[in-house]
């Protein structure tokens, strides 16, 4: 059972597209289609930014910039849990809904002090990531639908909290939390310093660690990793735990930034996540991914929205189809360029 | 059919299971209505009855679909922004008639079905990526061409929202001639046992020669068509389009009602009759919780707890 489990990924991964199947480049172009993959949204945002500074006067101004700083980092963090989820293959629709939980439990927490401000959000938040890890990993569920669930039940509990959305809890001026989101260090806001300390951390925790390995190994095959003695169902509990933790503590900073527990917050921030991580190089069948891609993921996506607030007369919906459009434009870059890649 | 053959051997855990795959669906929609029927006050009224069926109806039809896609190993997030963009359709082009709003709606649809199918069988993208390129492009464009809600006055689409035949309403009937027609060409068709086989094994399918990425391409077509006939009948029962709530978590309520009704998400097993029952499952159990005054809070619980108990109920079904 375990050697025909073995085979499908395989064979599914080399057999799907059914065009041209002799590898047609050297490993000069393989090199390049690699190099394309993990640092094309690099590019695209260097261009996009530089046509919007000599376009728009307001964009390139410090107010905008560390305005778009501060709001990108929120969904960088979430972004983080989610490049990490998506590398063992799975995918965390949960993170919106543990965000808005997240801020609201943190604004809760906060009349008791900040240290219960941040506990309570990442106990709870990582508690619910514990347990979608636990149904993917024990239970073998499908990520997709476990996850659904989670974020329906997180929504359900945030709900309940709030008194069906009637409370609203505010965090009180001049607190450490409330200093924590909205003040400033060198210029840039406190959110933006700790997005960037969380990215360094889990690159080096990707890269350079054995949990790391053990993350790609699990996309990358899951019973090639099985069968080489990584802990794959310990592996899988950890990022979707590491998912929980980071939407957690990315709402209860968002929280702080805003000042109150706002509870609509977060519909529809996995998908603009899995897009962030998507354009960021990042492949959605697991075993390969970037966490630096996630961030100009991330960037790419809030630069788009703020040229197209700039433009004063487009109406804020074309975001919508813009993003949309580049999204799916990436990925028939990326799948053009993964498949020459699976053929070598 | 496994059980008429199979000798009546003690009840063991795999048969257990079995039974509660196939029929654990219709067994909840049973015990809510019993439960319903002795706790409830005035559940046992026609009028109630039409309420439930009139509001399950839309997500019966969107679910049709998702069977479909689902049935191919895929999934479709799209359907919530495709009723988004058939109620601004529909809005706009009202005012040349009901039946050519109609056909553009139609026509937005099928396009929305060909880019997704496009993107899934001939660029090879996941189908959760392609199909989530046109939900946020899709509910973008909907709200593009008409920003805000819009009061509808047409006697035509009033008629088709609230019209009935001797009593059952036409929102109710269409639904089920759909759900027969998909069950239909998923049982008796070519068309349906090459879908069921590239959701089975799409190499395989592939090796056998089957027209893979036609199949492909017309499945999310006709998943885009539902979502688009539920988008216009949902219109037409609100008297208005509603660009930016309508269809909101449509995807989400869609995947779970096929999931819930057995379908795996593995694909190669299409179950049209408990994708009706899994929609009809959850709809009575929100009602149920809301007239009892529980809050939605619960509901969402509840709903969550039903999700994770069906699929781990049909774990480990489908492939091999």
């Amino acid at each position: 059972m375990t050697v025909t489990k073995a085979d499908v990924p395989v064979t599914t991964a080399s057999n799907e597209p059914a065009g041209e199947t002799e590898p047609v480049g050297s490993a000069r172009s393989e090199r390049l289609s690699a190099l394309v993959q993990q640092h094309g949204a690099l590019a695209v945002l260097v261009i996009v930014s530089l046509v919007a500074s000599f376009s728009f006067d307001s964009f390139a101004t410090g107010d905008n910039v560390s305005n778009m700083a501060t709001s990108s980092a929120f969904l960088a963090i979430v972004a983080l849990g989610m490049t990490f989820v998506i590398i063992t293959g799975g995918i965390d629709l949960s993170v919106g809904s543990l965000f808005a939980l997240g801020g609201v439990l943190a604004a809760w927490g906060s009349r008791h002090g900040t240290l219960v401000a941040l506990l309570l959000p990442l106990l709870v938040c990582g508690l619910i990531g514990v347990v979608n890890g636990l149904l993917v990993a024990k239970s073998r569920l499908a990520p997709f639908i476990v996850t659904l669930a989670a974020m329906l039940g997180a929504r359900g509990l945030l709900l309940a909290i709030t008194d069906e959305g009637a409370d609203t809890f505010l965090i009180g001026k001049g607190s450490v939390l409330a200093e924590l989101g909205q003040g400033t260090t060198l210029g840039l806001g406190n959110p933006v310093w700790i997005t960037l300390a969380l990215f360094a951390a889990g690159a080096v925790v990707l890269r350079r660690t054995r949990f790391g390995q053990h993350v790609y190994a699990v996309g990358g095959n899951e019973d090639a990793a099985a069968l080489m003695g990584a802990p794959v169902a310990r592996t899988k509990i950890l990022v979707y735990t590491l998912s929980g933790l980071l939407a957690g503590l990315a709402g209860a900073l968002n929280a702080a930034w805003l000042a109150s527990g706002v509870t609509i917050l977060g519909n529809g921030m996995e998908l603009e996540a899995i897009s962030a991580v998507v354009i960021g190089g990042t492949l959605l069948t697991g075993g390969l991914g970037y966490v630096s891609g996630s961030l100009v993921g991330v960037l790419l996506l809030k630069v788009i929205q703020n040229v197209i607030n700039q433009i004063g007369s487009l109406d804020s919906s074309y975001q919508q189809v813009v993003s949309g459009a580049f999204l799916a434009v990436v990925v028939i870059a990326q799948t053009w360029l993964g498949r020459r890649r699976q053929l070598m | 059919m496994a059980e008429a053959t199979l000798p009546t051997a003690p009840l063991d855990r795999a048969r257990v299971l079995q039974w509660l795959q196939t029929y654990g669906v219709y067994a909840g929609v049973a015990a809510l209505l019993v439960v319903n029927i002795v706790i409830t006050p005035h559940f046992l009224s026609a009028e109630n009855f039409r309420t439930q069926a009139v509001q399950v109806a839309p997500v019966i039809i969107v679910a049709l679909g998702m069977a479909l896609v689902i049935g191919t190993e895929g999934v479709d997030l799209s359907v919530g922004a495709v009723m988004a963009l058939a109620a601004s359709v529909t809005a706009l082009y009202l005012g040349y008639g009901l039946l050519p709003a109609l056909l553009v709606v139609a026509l937005f649809a099928a396009a929305v079905g060909l880019a997704n199918g496009a993107l899934v069988a001939l660029v090879g993208v996941q189908p959760i990526v392609a199909t989530l390129a046109l939900m946020v492009g899709g509910r973008g464009l909907a709200l593009v061409l008409l920003p805000q809600l819009k009061d509808l006055r047409n006697p035509s689409l009033a008629s088709l929202g609230s019209g009935d035949i001797a009593g059952i309403p036409y929102l109710i009937l269409i639904a089920a001639v759909l759900a027969l027609l998909v069950a239909f060409v998923v049982r008796r068709t070519t068309f349906g046992r090459q879908l069921l086989a590239i959701g089975d094994s799409r190499p395989a399918a592939q090796l056998a020669g089957l027209p893979v990425r036609r199949v492909l391409i017309l499945v999310y077509i006709a998943s885009a068509l539902l979502a688009a006939v539920a988008g216009v009948l949902a219109t037409a029962r609100l008297q208005a389009s509603d660009p930016t709530s309508l269809g909101n978590l449509m995807e989400l309520s869609a995947i779970t009602a096929v999931v819930v009704g057995g379908t795996p998400l593995t694909g190669g097993r299409v179950n049209i009759g408990g994708t009706v029952a899994g929609a009809v499952l959850i709809q009575l159990l929100t009602a149920t919780l809301i007239k009892h005054d529980l809050p939605p809070s619960w509901t969402q619980i509840a709903q969550a707890i039903v999700i994770v108990a069906a699929v781990y109920a049909a774990r480990g079904r489908g492939k091999r």
